[in-house]
């Protein structure tokens, strides 16, 4: 058994903290929101709101090549807010390409790196707990290269099968696509032993980060995967952004993704040469205020600590599982509370259908996502058509898990059972 | 009283009225609601006048995906295959009369899209929305 460590604890209290979020002293039906759908979308402190109303109000003005004190400042801010982002990562700024979200990094990677370099026959590893942004512009690449899909399959209790894993490497892929935290089960995917082994067997391993950027301490170098995505909006920062990490020598061999403005290094009616990254794949104007939101965003989460995030909300996760065991016909999917499982929390009802526990929980102010989570590889494999799911972030309380439950005992009285 | 789930939706999703397969059928029809993954699967069987003489749904669903095709499917007897399509979205709304909030549209109108679907025999121009879509799709259908 490995050693308890100290969980490091947030450097304020929950109460200060989510006095910071204006959003959540909203009413519904009465009664202060109860806001568990942090893994669809988390909601943004003061600070975040604040850095991007001064940056409208103040320096708004588009970035590169204007030699204007505002298009300086935004160009500045702009620049800040990657190497923020990197430093975040413990990367370097130039392997930071901004996206518009994981979605826009992971088919950023698909087309680029992957119209290049996967082939006929070629193959690429997926897994069974994959969403969609994951899954389908892998197939659309093998679709075009003419290339395999290989699914990893996940056991009864929602971890990777990794001796079907390693049998995967054995077919030689070409790239390993996974998840770091499953957005419907919970699972911690063990990425650093993925990674090693998939370069062992010569492939390389795209990290879709877009629920463990807001929950687990970040250093690429730790995570030994090559390319890393990941989303701003779940992150207590804005829409729009994300932005892809990957390693140096991957994005300088990479050709373009979106041809425009900002991505080239001349163009005559002849002949187009491409910018260095990160602009080679920033086409057009970017998302200024949102990159600074975001890099806001990095900072606040980055004062409190994404250990102590992470210590929280894994407390709130094992509270959340044991508390679940007292509403009768409730089935949780996913590894038990431990080490490898944090922050969501997917079970359903006997006898009633996710649909109709989230709406009767939105009458006690409790928000919860239901349905497929974009993952209907996963609900078929669980054989279920959609699933309910609490989603935690560093703000929620034992006491709004309480409410959950209240909820979900009344959605069984309402129905009878 | 609960508003929403009352007695009778509750008793439709519970024991749904015309639930299973269907062995002998002339129309058939599956869809899903892409936001929730809920599925639908309908058979049809016609009577020597080309009228519905039997219906038979299956699938999975909320209580009021199912609740509504469960009634729905207890009105379709004796209809032609225009008949079905010209089906409109009011029509199902007053079956279950109560409000839906626009959310809960698509799981009200499964039901509906997925007959329209079995009696064209492809997915109806007709979207979501109940409307009766365009009226040239049934001359286009062969209806």
């Amino acid at each position: 058994m490995k050693p308890v460590a100290t969980a490091p604890s947030l450097p304020r209290s929950v109460d200060q903290i989510r006095a910071e979020f204006p959003i959540l002293a909203r009413e519904i039906a009465g009664r202060p929101i109860a806001y568990l759908d942090n893994g669809a979308t988390a909601q943004k402190p003061e600070a975040v709101l604040e850095a991007m109303d001064r940056f409208n109000r103040e320096h708004n003005s588009n970035v590169h090549r204007g030699v204007h004190t505002l298009s300086e400042e935004a160009t500045r801010l702009y620049e800040d807010a990657r190497r923020t982002v990197a430093g975040h990562l413990g990367a370097e700024a130039r392997e930071v390409v901004f996206t518009r979200n994981v979605t826009g990094a992971i088919n950023l990677v698909a087309s680029a790196w992957g119209d290049a370099n996967v082939g006929p026959g070629d193959r690429i590893v997926i897994t069974e707990m994959e969403h969609h942004s994951n899954v389908v512009p892998w197939y659309l690449l093998a679709q075009r290269a003419g290339a395999e899909l290989d699914w990893v399959p996940i056991t009864d209790e929602g971890r990777l099968d990794m001796a079907a894993f390693e049998a995967a490497l054995q077919r030689g892929p070409k790239l390993v696509a996974v998840a770091h935290i499953s957005n419907v089960l919970g699972t911690i995917n063990p990425v650093a032993e993925i990674s090693r082994m998939a370069h062992d067997a010569g492939a390389l391993v795209l990290v879709d980060g877009a629920q463990s950027a807001p929950k687990l301490p970040l250093d690429m170098a730790e995570l030994g995967a090559d390319f890393y995505g990941f989303t701003g909006h779940k992150l207590y920062g804005p829409t729009g952004i994300g932005a892809l990490w990957a390693r140096r020598e991957l994005l300088e061999a990479m050709p373009p993704y979106e041809g425009g403005g900002s991505m080239i290094h001349k163009v005559s009616k002849d002949e187009i040469s491409w910018a260095s990254p990160p602009a080679r794949f920033e086409a057009g104007t970017p998302p200024i205020a949102e990159a600074v939101g975001l890099a806001a965003a990095v900072e606040w989460v980055d004062g409190i600590g994404l250990d102590a995030i992470h210590a929280h909300e894994t407390d709130l996760t094992a509270y959340a599982l044991a508390r679940l065991t007292e509403v009768p016909g409730l089935r949780v999917f996913g590894p038990p509370a431990g080490d490898d499982r944090t922050g969501i929390v997917s079970f359903e009802i006997e006898g009633v259908h996710a649909h109709d526990v989230s709406e009767i929980l939105d009458r006690h102010a409790v928000a919860v996502r239901a349905g497929h989570h974009c993952a209907q590889v996963l609900m078929e494999r669980l054989g279920v058509a959609a699933t309910t799911r609490a989603s935690f972030a560093v703000y929620n309380t034992e006491a709004e898990v309480d409410r959950l439950v209240e909820g979900l005992l009344d959605a069984r009285k309402v129905f009878e059972l | 009283m609960d508003e929403l789930y009352r007695e009778q939706i509750l008793e439709h999703y519970k024991r749904p009225h015309n639930f299973g397969p269907l062995e002998d059928y002339d129309l058939e029809f599956e869809d899903s609601n892409p936001f929730c993954g809920d599925e639908q699967h309908i058979r049809i069987k016609l009577d020597s006048d080309g009228r519905v003489a039997e219906v038979r749904f299956e699938g999975s669903g909320c209580a009021i995906s199912t609740a509504a095709t469960s009634l729905l499917s207890e009105e379709l007897a004796g209809k032609t295959r225009e008949e079905l399509v010209r089906l409109d979205k009011a029509f199902v709304l007053d079956l279950l009369g109560i409000d839906i909030s626009a959310t809960r549209m698509k799981c009200a109108l499964l039901g509906l899209k997925v007959v329209k679907g079995a009696s064209l025999g492809k997915p109806a121009d007709w979207e979501d929305e109940g409307e009766q879509g365009d009226p040239t799709e049934l001359q286009r259908s062969g209806i």
